[in-house]
């Protein structure tokens, strides 16, 4: 059964941290993001992106690595680790675990907050996202994480601003199957015109 | 046939898409790999089809089925046929594959240059942005050379949301091409100031990582971030630029002192604001990621303004405190950040968090192994002298307790790393410290035995006054070998003996009983150790022997030595049949010679001497840079040739023929001089052999002891753990806790021993002083080191070159960036710009044919004609350049256009028909600027567009319905040599300020051949006396004036001015837009009147080659940027 991402995930605010929001609003910092890994609680890859150049087999080496050491953590441990020279932070939201690797001394909590962020867009755009939603429209998963990250560093640190450019870029984008139903349509018909 | 296609199309319907193949994936557990393989025969039949729409399913499949783990590499091809599609849906999708399966060896990626290009240069920004987005994750270096300029162009883009993907994209650019940094860094520079925060805070990120690396390329640009910190509201930003200057302020010591003011104010600032919200502070508001960043950006912001200001300790204090809470907080993340934050703190505030070591420690115990690590790296931080002890002895308690060995190991490196650190500088006890390093060794199956090893052996050859103790421990590790080695013959403890033989070896004068040693040396067990080892036992116990003959010496009871002879003949050959062939060949050689002196000891002659001199010496340690400090001779060039070079093989061919003439006598020379590189290389190999083998060696630099641990052979053994219930003690050895004991003991003992001498000196002094408080708790420098410990420094050669330290990582990328940016861009530098062959591309082959003759002719002629005529303009670029600011000099230095355009302005001035005829808008708001455009090259202009970067404060007046960032068409075109005038209205809503604006102008460059787009960037610069009208005014209404009293008056002085005075206001009159109201003699009162209607009005007196001039004004800002524009204007003649 689907299960809402935000199950766990409390996003209460307080009054004065609000207005602290709007007041002093601490965006994304810079930072150099290694990679991104979604993956299930089964230890099955959901999503991945890569921002540094490695060969497949690394890649693989890697992801299966560091998904048994985040998996072997209990779950009230910390979200942080140290893995060879790199700073992990993960977190886990329902069934889902999102882990990013960094290179830098102070990124936790950006790094955690870019993971916060990423979810927040992924439930505004599937609308209460869940793990399926990920795995069956893996392609928009990319294009809004493509749309937040480029190269590894955030590019846009507006939520509204990031979702904006996505419906823009899926205006342009037909509905797939529809101009072929429609090729096979004229076709069929002779001189049929939509 | 109709019917045939009409089925296709239907079965295309029936396609799996994406849902389909990832349902079938969920719905076939069992026999996953064999579903997927049907499914990438169909990707494969579904790929050879014409639709593009079929392909671009087959490669979102694909993608799918990548991120599983399968090998897609064999669709690359038709990856970028979909990339390459004019439909934006496949367009996506074909990026997002190539996205994630391109990577640099991808030989596919070559062939998408072109297609990336078009897509950059697409009206769709979406296009764009999907095509940056990719090249993102697949740059090569071919392609960031290719498309650099491409990218650079893009940063100037209309639309934001291209902007700041391209400028963080050129990062990467960098990183591949580091080439283009030079001539793409004034733009980015530019960037700095967008009027949008999205492509601003893009532009500071990427300099900011720029800078990090090579900060000293960007000293240039302290000014700049610093208006940018004391201007910018964005928080984020502030953060990165304290950053940045936290790295520029150690080159630039001035810089430091700049940056105490702003960042007092910026403390303040939100120190008020925490001050409010700091005793709020429990755990449970502190789970919202805002507030926690918020913190720990204060604390970030505290910690780098402390070093320049003395007065926050106490918010140190506070901050220290509210960590605790943190730490002591249920959630781990909080646990993690504090112990995170508060190890930032201890870098320059070590004493406020030492008495919080309590908590630490017990950040020890905790289940999570990344917190451990934290409280580890923390108490590295926080040892003293005077605690150094006991930290260490809290720490060996956990090696005894911690389960898994990579934390145990973890824990060792850490007790090694706290007491080694600066050069031994806490260790006052180095007893403890061997004991120490002795219970270590007790730690079954750890992989740094090697780095214990090192200790050893460092401080036996350092410590002079240890070795006593140092030998007679390591002499009782020797006898009790068995116990480290155990049943695990490759175990990386018995790296220990390694150290304990040499040890016992070198410095046997000190062995109580060496003939004990000497059989422990020899023991059959020994055989199954590690060669390397076996090794320097062997080596080592000859020296023992030599010890033993040398201690017999003159006992006339010779039956000792002959004892030691016997040994080692009857164990050696043992050894001799090793098969390591460096056991072998010491131990056959040294059986050989002790078989030689066991014949002389029969006939009773003295040996002892000349086997000891055998192993003559001291050795000192050598500085691991010792090699490379050795300066260089006067009047050596290690570059130069000794003997000549050898010729070249052509000329060897000559060599016959040069034999027979006597003039060349230099081919018959032999070449000493070529060294083989393979023999040099094996040489090398050997020498590194020998280094690892030989104990003499001291002191490894520490990357070798890295590549130890790297070693595959080591890490990847599964190690047997022994479950002892009783912890392993190794007999006879003392526990580092006696130490302890005794070291408190003899503490406590000088302590008493000091009073007693302040006793007696308060006695004597008592008659004069007071009181005199006692001394409290003793102090770092109290405590005083048990023995003389003579810690013997490397030894460096004389005069040894102060280099500098931070070798860097030859292949590090950053390394490749570090390029001066302030040097004028050369003509080499520019770009790589694609040169135009649209045209031939249309051409059909039969007319290339015919027009071959030609052209094969045409293009040398015209590179001469373009080179002279690049001459002649030169001077005029100069110019040109200096005109607009801006530096884009690759725009001029193109060699196949030579555009050249003037702009003039002519005059920016208050348009009074303008402000009649919109006198509804705001009184005074608008600027026409009027400019001339001229056009100097052969070619002909047209599809001028003119577009300004509005700011705040000015706009550039654009037709309704247009956007904000639209430009204006120019009304004209221009044929060469023609030239035209051109106006523009801006509306200004504050002119106290002078202000630049920065534009570019757009157009096509038409000749015979080709036309191409080309693109000049400028600026305009508005001065405030733009903004004044020449008004007269009355000497009566200008004294009445003066009189009001509303006006602030301010002055100048201008030195050496060398021309009559009707010049003088002449040229204020010109220049400044000012009338003469009165003049009398050598003095002049002036007036002028801003469109906003201030009033302006000068005293100028001359005497003697100094002006001075004051003036009232009532808007001072306005004055004294006019009086500074002035001064500018007398400061150029």
């Amino acid at each position: 059964a689907p299960m809402n991402l935000f199950m766990r995930m409390s996003l209460t605010t307080h009054s004065f941290l609000s207005s602290f929001h709007s007041h002093l609003c601490f965006v994304i910092s810079s930072f150099q993001m290694q990679f991104m890994l979604l993956f299930s609680r089964q230890g099955k890859l959901r999503l991945q992106k890569w921002y540094v150049p490695l060969s497949d087999k690394e890649k693989k080496k890697i992801t299966r690595e560091l998904v048994q050491t985040v998996l072997a953590r209990k779950p009230k441990m910390c979200s942080f680790l140290e893995w060879r020279d790199l700073k992990i932070v993960y977190k886990r939201y329902a069934s889902l675990y999102f882990c990013c690797a960094t290179e830098g001394q102070d990124n936790e909590l950006i790094t955690l907050e870019i993971i916060h962020r990423y979810v927040e867009l992924l439930d505004k755009y599937f609308g209460s996202v869940c793990e399926l939603d990920i795995i069956f429209n893996f392609e928009k998963a990319y294009f809004i994480l493509d749309e937040f990250l480029l190269g590894g560093e955030a590019q846009e640190t507006s939520k509204k601003n990031v979702l904006k450019a996505i419906e823009q870029a899926d205006l342009l984008q037909e509905v797939r199957g529809l101009t072929i139903l429609i090729g096979c349509a004229r076709e069929l018909f002779g001189g049929f015109t939509p | 046939m109709a019917l045939k296609i009409v089925k296709g199309s239907i079965d295309r319907m029936f396609d799996k898409n994406l849902q389909d193949l990832v349902r079938g994936i969920r719905n076939h557990k069992e026999d996953e790999a064999k579903y997927i393989s049907t499914c990438i025969d169909e990707i494969k039949q579904e790929l050879k089809q014409d639709n593009i729409a079929v392909k671009a399913n087959a490669v979102c499949k694909l993608t799918y089925l990548q991120m599983l783990g399968y090998d897609v590499s064999w669709a690359a091809f038709n990856i970028v046929e979909v990339m390459s599609s004019s439909k934006f849906t496949y367009k996506r999708i074909g990026y997002l594959a190539a996205s994630q399966c391109f990577h640099e060896s991808t030989d596919v990626i070559m062939l998408t240059t072109n297609q990336i290009r078009k897509d950059l240069s697409s009206p769709n920004q979406y296009d764009t942005g999907v095509a940056l987005t990719g090249l993102s994750c697949f740059v090569t270096p071919d392609l960031a050379r290719d498309l650099a300029n491409d990218i650079m162009t893009l940063m100037s883009h209309t639309k934001p949301y291209i902007r700041k993907k391209a400028v963080l994209i050129m990062y990467k650019v960098f990183l591949k091409y580091p080439e283009s940094l030079r001539p793409a860094f004034p733009r980015l520079k530019e960037k700095l100031e967008d009027p949008d925060p999205g492509v601003q805070s893009a532009a500071v990120n990427v300099i900011c990582e720029l800078a990090r690396r090579n900060p000293k390329n960007y000293l240039s640009l302290a000014p700049l971030f610093f208006k940018l910190m004391t201007s910018s509201t964005n928080n984020w930003v502030l953060i990165k630029i304290i950053k940045l200057f936290g790295a520029l302020t150690p080159l630039e010591p001035r810089l430091g002192k700049k940056l105490i003011e702003p960042l007092t104010n910026l403390i303040h600032r939100i120190y008020l604001f925490f001050s409010q919200i700091l005793h709020h502070l429990s755990a449970i508001t502190l789970v919202c990621f805002s507030w926690l960043i918020a913190f720990l950006f204060f604390i970030t912001v505290l910690i780098s303004l402390s070093s320049g200001m003395p007065n926050h300790s106490a918010s140190i204090q506070l901050c220290v405190q509210k960590l605790r809470i943190l730490i002591e907080d249920s959630d781990q993340n909080l646990k993690y950040l504090g112990l995170l934050a508060m190890s930032k703190i201890l870098k320059t505030h070590p004493k406020s968090v030492q008495s919080h070591k309590d908590l630490i420690l017990q950040c020890l115990d905790d289940k999570d192994e990344s917190i451990r690590l934290r409280a580890l790296d923390l108490l590295y931080g926080m040892v003293s002298k005077k605690n150094l002890m006991e930290i260490v002895k809290k720490l060996m308690l956990h090696v005894d307790k911690a389960e898994g060995t990579t934390y145990r190991d973890e824990l060792l490196t850490k007790i090694i790393d706290i007491c080694s650190q600066s050069n031994y500088q806490y260790i006052t006890n180095f007893e403890w410290y061997i004991s120490i390093l002795v219970e270590l060794t007790r730690l079954e199956g750890t992989r740094h035995g090697h780095l214990i090893a090192s200790q050893m052996l460092d401080v036996a050859i350092r410590v002079k006054a240890i070795r006593v103790f140092a030998v007679a421990q390591m002499a009782t590790l020797l006898d009790n070998a068995h116990m480290l080695t155990g049943n695990t013959q490759r175990n990386g403890i018995c790296e220990v003996l390694y150290a304990a033989a040499w040890i016992c070896g070198e410095f046997s004068e000190h062995l109580e009983n060496p003939m004990e040693t000497l059989e422990a040396m020899l023991r059959p067990k020994v055989a199954t150790l590690p060669g390397h080892i076996q090794a320097v036992y062997v080596q080592n116990a000859a020296k023992l022997f030599a010890t033993v003959l040398k201690s017999q010496e003159g006992n006339t009871d010779s039956t000792t030595a002959q004892e030691a002879s016997q040994l080692m003949i009857d164990r050696l050959p043992l050894f001799v049949q090793s098969a390591n062939l460096e056991v072998q060949e010491r131990a056959s050689c040294i059986l050989q010679l002790v078989k030689y002196i066991q014949k002389l000891q029969q006939k009773d002659v003295e040996v002892s001497e000349e086997v000891c001199a055998l192993f003559a010496g001291e050795l000192n340690p050598v500085a691991p840079k010792a090699q490379k400090k050795v300066p260089i001779p006067d009047g050596l060039d290690l570059d130069a040739w000794i003997n000549e070079p050898p010729s070249e093989s052509e000329s060897e061919d000559e060599q016959p023929k040069a034999i027979f003439s006597k003039e060349e006598p230099k081919h018959s020379r032999p070449r000493h001089t070529e060294v083989d590189e393979k023999e040099l290389a094996r040489r090398r190999e050997a020498r590194k052999q020998e280094q690892a083998n030989n104990p003499f060696y001291i002191k490894a630099s520490p990357s070798s002891q890295k590549v130890y641990q790297e070693t595959p052979g080591v890490e990847h053994i599964p190690v047997v753990q022994i479950d002892l219930s009783v912890p392993l003690k190794v007999p006879g050895l003392p526990m580092s806790d006696q130490y302890v004991k005794l070291e408190e003991e003899r503490r406590q003992k000088e302590r008493a021993e000091k009073k007693k001498k302040d006793k007696k000196k308060r006695k004597e002094k008592r008659s004069g002083r007071g009181k005199k408080h006692d001394s409290g708790p003793e102090s770092e420098e109290d405590i005083t080191p048990a023995h003389m410990v003579d810690i013997v420094t490397e030894e460096m050669p004389e005069n040894a070159l102060p280099s500098d330290d931070d070798e860097r990582d030859p292949a590090d990328p950053h390394k490749a960036l570090d390029i001066d940016l302030d040097k004028p861009l050369a003509d080499s530098e520019k770009l790589p710009v694609r040169s135009h062959r649209a045209a031939e591309v249309l051409k059909s082959p039969a007319e290339d044919e015919e027009g071959e003759n030609v052209s094969s002719l045409e293009p040398k002629k015209k590179s001469s004609k373009e080179k002279r005529e690049k001459k002649k303009d030169k001077d005029k670029d100069r110019k040109v350049k200096m005109l607009f600011e801006s530096g884009l000099s690759e725009t001029w230095e193109r060699r196949l256009i030579s555009v050249m355009l003037t702009f003039i302005f002519l005059f920016y001035s208050f348009d009074r028909k303008a402000y009649d005829i919109q006198g509804n808008l705001q009184d005074g708001s608008q600027v026409v600027v009027s400019v001339i455009f001229e056009n100097k090259c052969d070619s002909f202009l047209k599809s001028m567009e003119f577009n300004v970067l509005d700011s705040l404060n000015s706009k550039l007046q654009r037709p309704e319905g247009s956007g904000p960032h639209d430009s204006l068409t120019i009304p004209f075109q221009l044929p060469p040599g023609v030239s035209n005038e051109a106006r523009f209205v801006f509306t200004v809503q504050s002119i106290i300020m002078p202000q630049k604006l920065k534009g570019t102008l757009t157009f096509i460059v038409k000749n015979e051949e080709s036309s191409t787009h080309e693109k000049l960037d400028f600026k305009l610069h508005f001065t405030c006396t733009s903004y004044l009208i020449t008004t007269p005014c009355y000497s009566d209404a200008f004294a009445k004036l003066l009189e009001s009293g509303d006006l602030k008056s301010s002055s100048i002085r201008l030195e050496g001015v060398n021309m009559p005075f009707h010049h003088l206001l002449a040229r204020i009159c010109f220049h400044h837009h000012f009338s003469v109201v009165e003049r009398i003699d050598s003095c002049a009162s002036m007036y002028s009147r801003s469109i906003q209607g201030h009033h302006v009005c000068l005293l100028v007196k001359i005497s003697s080659q100094t002006v001075s001039v004051d003036a009232k004004c009532d808007e001072p800002t306005l004055l004294g940027n006019v009086l500074d524009e002035i001064k500018q204007t007398f400061s150029q003649c």
